[in-house]
């Protein structure tokens, strides 16, 4: 400070430091040299940087860049890994493209690969509708158990993943229920009274028939429902008619949605994979669903009773 | 030897306690918007309305905290010590002061009402549109005018480093903010432009302006501020005049190039990737010289940090500067990168620099100024300030953890294959997962919030009636 005479060291009292003799607003600044530590730290950083720029690619140039010592680029690296891959998978992969489903499931290795690539697809792919561990939700039908809507045998899943339902594909699995209220089929009582008959379908031994209410349900369910849900409730898989005598519901079991199904009736809809998904990641995915616990074996009788 | 010194000038300090007031306001604010998108984030149902939902309040949050509470902080911090180093009132005169400090509160507003409704340019951290950015421009020249101004007409015959470091700051953000926002709007009447620039050029020039937003705005800026207030409440000289010169000039020169590490594994060529990973690299060191330098001034003055609570703030603030430029080069290299990047490990990181050392460091200045700036003895309760201080580092830490576990745990599930290359986690069951952290990170925030609503009563009660200061204080 011009205040000050430049000759005289000012010292600070505390700690017996040089000061640069400057102050600004009462502050001023020791003169301790940078730490030794702290420089020596910043040199090496340096000397890692030069040392990395030599062995990857790092400085433009006229016509490019350094290339680094080894040729690496972040494409060569992918490359690389992807080579692996292919090894690692032993084109288990490119034979999925040309074998059926029963070859599939004949190979126990491929099938164990299928099954493997089926579980990461539908993690992609399914999960938000049917859930992380395939358990659907409300609309969403659970694929862990037995009760199928449309078919439990490989082929029939492979088609349900590859044509969707009710979908835009022209070979979409099609079929539509009628809204018994809202297009007036049915009067209120009488879907109160069929949704009573509904509802208690799979209680075993009452089958509906302890109340008046349940009686007329049974009446108006043998006139108009069982073209398609069968005599016992038990369903049609070719026209995607819901199994109602077991306690597993895919919008609910309660009374009242039981009387919304019916008066709206409800036409879910999942879309096509083909053309999204290729034909072996559909047999993956078919053959991984069909493991989840309820796959049903080509020729077996779905079962009725409850 | 103050005998001879020229009386100080009568300082402009109306503009300070209004940017204080601002900072203080806009703190509130960006944190109560913080609470509610973390909770957005906890319990997605209350994504109710689109003004509201998670997408158009993030910006509103992050730009309320960097240039709301962040940016006044500065205005009120660089302008109290360019005047008082400088001992030379404001360039400029009380009105273009003013116009500086409306004109950017005028700049918060457009930019956040844009963004409720969806007007954005989608660059994170510039979002902004064109009128806004044009709006900007001119009150940051006046700025830029104003401080440099103050420093040329100074009455000391040395610049202080605090000057140093908000003189860098606002020159860079100045460029940094021109050429990142050059755009082209698609008609003069309304709100969408389009950037001059496109594809992956376009992105290096986003992250070169957001690195550099965290390296002048966030960094050397609140170093500036550092500079003043840790020697000032310290009462002890700076450790080191040649550290200060020494990782000043190495921060200026390799921040500038560290961009890149925002784009690794991108189409970004991969020259560019090797330079900013190695520059941040090389960064390390001249970002912990301004740590070093601050807690080393209390060199002598240990004791004071066991009583003196604003103290504490300023140091641990500095402690969590020195972790976040730490972690900030690790995460910098590339296959520390490739797991923590696009994961909640990037938001623990820029959180505990900006809760730890920017809120921290401000929040501490601004306990210094405000007794000063209201002519008072101190503040109405020291008590409230370790309240504070206590309140508000349990909910960094709290916030911080969580995300540093949900981060490396979501990058660790996004990766795990099983033995023929497949993934082994749906995208649904990562953001399942990450339930429990964020329900932890919103308690964080709810107590960094509280610790801000104790500061504002504390700061309200000494302005209305702590008793003034006597003549020999002031």
């Amino acid at each position: 400070m011009s205040t000050q005479d430049p000759h005289k060291k000012d010292i600070d009292s505390v700690t017996g430091i040089e000061t640069t003799g400057h102050e600004w607003d009462g502050i001023k600044e020791l003169n301790n040299p940078a730490p030794r530590w702290w420089l020596w730290v910043f040199y090496v950083s340096v000397v890692f940087s030069i040392g990395y720029w030599l062995i990857y690619p790092a400085w433009p140039t006229l016509s490019g860049h350094t290339g680094g010592n080894k040729g690496w680029t972040e494409y060569s690296q992918l490359k690389e890994d992807q080579a692996e891959q292919v090894l690692e998978r032993a084109g288990l992969d490119t034979k999925i493209d040309t074998a059926s489903l029963k070859d599939i499931k004949a190979d126990p290795k491929l099938y164990e690969f299928a099954r493997a690539a089926g579980a990461a697809a539908f993690r992609t792919n399914c999960t938000v509708c049917h859930g992380s561990g395939g358990q659907g939700g409300k609309g969403f039908p659970n694929l862990v158990d037995d009760d199928w809507i449309w078919g439990g045998t490989l082929d029939d899943i492979y088609t349900t993943i590859r044509y969707g339902v009710r979908s835009t594909s022209s070979n979409t699995r099609q079929s539509q229920m009628p809204a018994w209220g809202k297009d007036g089929l049915l009067k209120s009582d009488e879907i109160e009274a069929v949704a009573t008959y509904v509802e208690e379908l799979h209680l075993p031994g009452k089958k509906g028939e302890q109340s008046a209410v349940s009686a007329q349900g049974a009446k108006i369910f043998a006139d108009n429902c069982t073209v398609c849900h069968g005599e016992k409730g038990e369903g049609m898989q070719t026209v995607g008619a819901p199994r109602l005598n077991d306690n597993i519901w895919l919008y609910g079991g309660e009374h009242a949605t039981i009387v919304e199904s019916i008066y709206n009736s409800r036409a879910g809809v999942m879309p096509t994979w083909e053309g999204r998904l290729s034909d072996a990641t559909i047999k993956e995915l078919a053959i991984f669903v069909h493991s989840l616990g309820g796959g049903v074996e080509a020729g077996a009788e779905p079962t009725t009773a409850p | 030897m103050t005998a001879l010194v020229l009386p100080a000038p009568v300082y402009n300090d109306h503009v300070i306690r209004q940017a204080t007031i601002a900072s203080l306001f806009w703190g509130v604010v960006a944190f109560l918007v913080g609470v509610f998108i973390a909770s957005e984030l906890t319990f997605p149902l209350l994504n109710f309305d689109e003004h509201f939902n998670f997408g158009r309040l993030r910006p509103v949050h992050t730009s309320a905290a960097i240039f709301a509470f962040g940016g006044n902080a500065l205005l009120a911090s660089s302008f109290y010590v360019v005047q008082r180093t400088c001992r030379a009132t404001l360039w400029g005169g009380k009105g273009l002061a003013s116009f500086v400090f409306w004109g950017y509160q005028a700049f918060i507003v457009m930019a956040a009402v844009g963004y409720l409704f969806g007007i954005t340019e989608g660059k994170e951290y510039a979002e902004p549109e064109w009128y806004a950015k044009l709006w900007l421009t001119i009150v940051w020249v006046a700025y830029l005018a104003v401080f440099l101004g103050t420093v040329i007409k100074r009455q000391e015959p040395h610049i202080y480093v605090a000057n140093w470091f908000f003189l860098a700051f606002i020159i860079t953000v100045a460029i940094l903010h021109v050429v990142n926002g050059l755009s082209l709007p698609v008609s003069l009447v309304g709100a969408k432009s389009y950037s001059v620039f496109g594809g992956v050029q376009s992105a290096m020039v986003q992250w070169w302006y957001g690195h550099n937003a965290v390296g002048f705005f966030l960094t050397a800026g609140f170093l500036g501020m550092m500079y003043y207030f840790v020697p000032k409440q310290a009462e002890r000289p700076i450790y080191s005049y040649r550290l200060s010169i020494l990782h000043f000039w190495s921060l200026i020169f390799l921040y500038i190039w560290a961009g890149p590490h925002h784009l690794h594994y991108t189409s970004l060529p991969d020259w560019t990737q090797t330079l900013g990973m190695t520059f941040s690299i090389m960064l390390w060191m001249p970002s912990w010289g301004g740590m070093i330098n601050g807690i080393m001034t209390l060199s002598g003055a240990w004791h004071k940090l066991r009583d003196d609570p604003v103290l504490q703030f300023m140091i641990i603030a500095l402690a969590f500067y020195g972790m976040s430029t730490f972690e900030g080069p690790m995460m910098a290299i590339k296959a520390v990168n490739s797991l923590s990047h696009y994961t909640n490990w990037t938001i623990g990181h820029v959180h505990s620099g900006a809760l730890g050392w920017v809120g921290f460091i401000s929040m501490g200045a601004l306990y210094h100024l405000v007794p000063k700036l209201w002519g008072k003895a101190g503040l109405y309760s020291t008590r409230l300030v370790s309240v504070h201080l206590w309140v508000a580092s349990i909910g960094i830490v709290l916030y911080i953890t969580a995300m540093w576990v949900a981060g490396i745990m979501q990058g660790l599930m996004w990766r795990t294959y099983d033995e023929t290359g497949f993934l082994q986690y749906s995208f649904s069951e990562v953001v399942q997962a990450m339930h429990p952290y964020y329900l932890i990170r919103l308690m964080g925030g709810v107590l960094y919030l509280t610790g801000m609503l104790i500061m504002v009563y504390n700061v309200w009660k000494t302005i209305t009636v702590a008793p003034a200061a006597t003549p020999a204080q002031k």
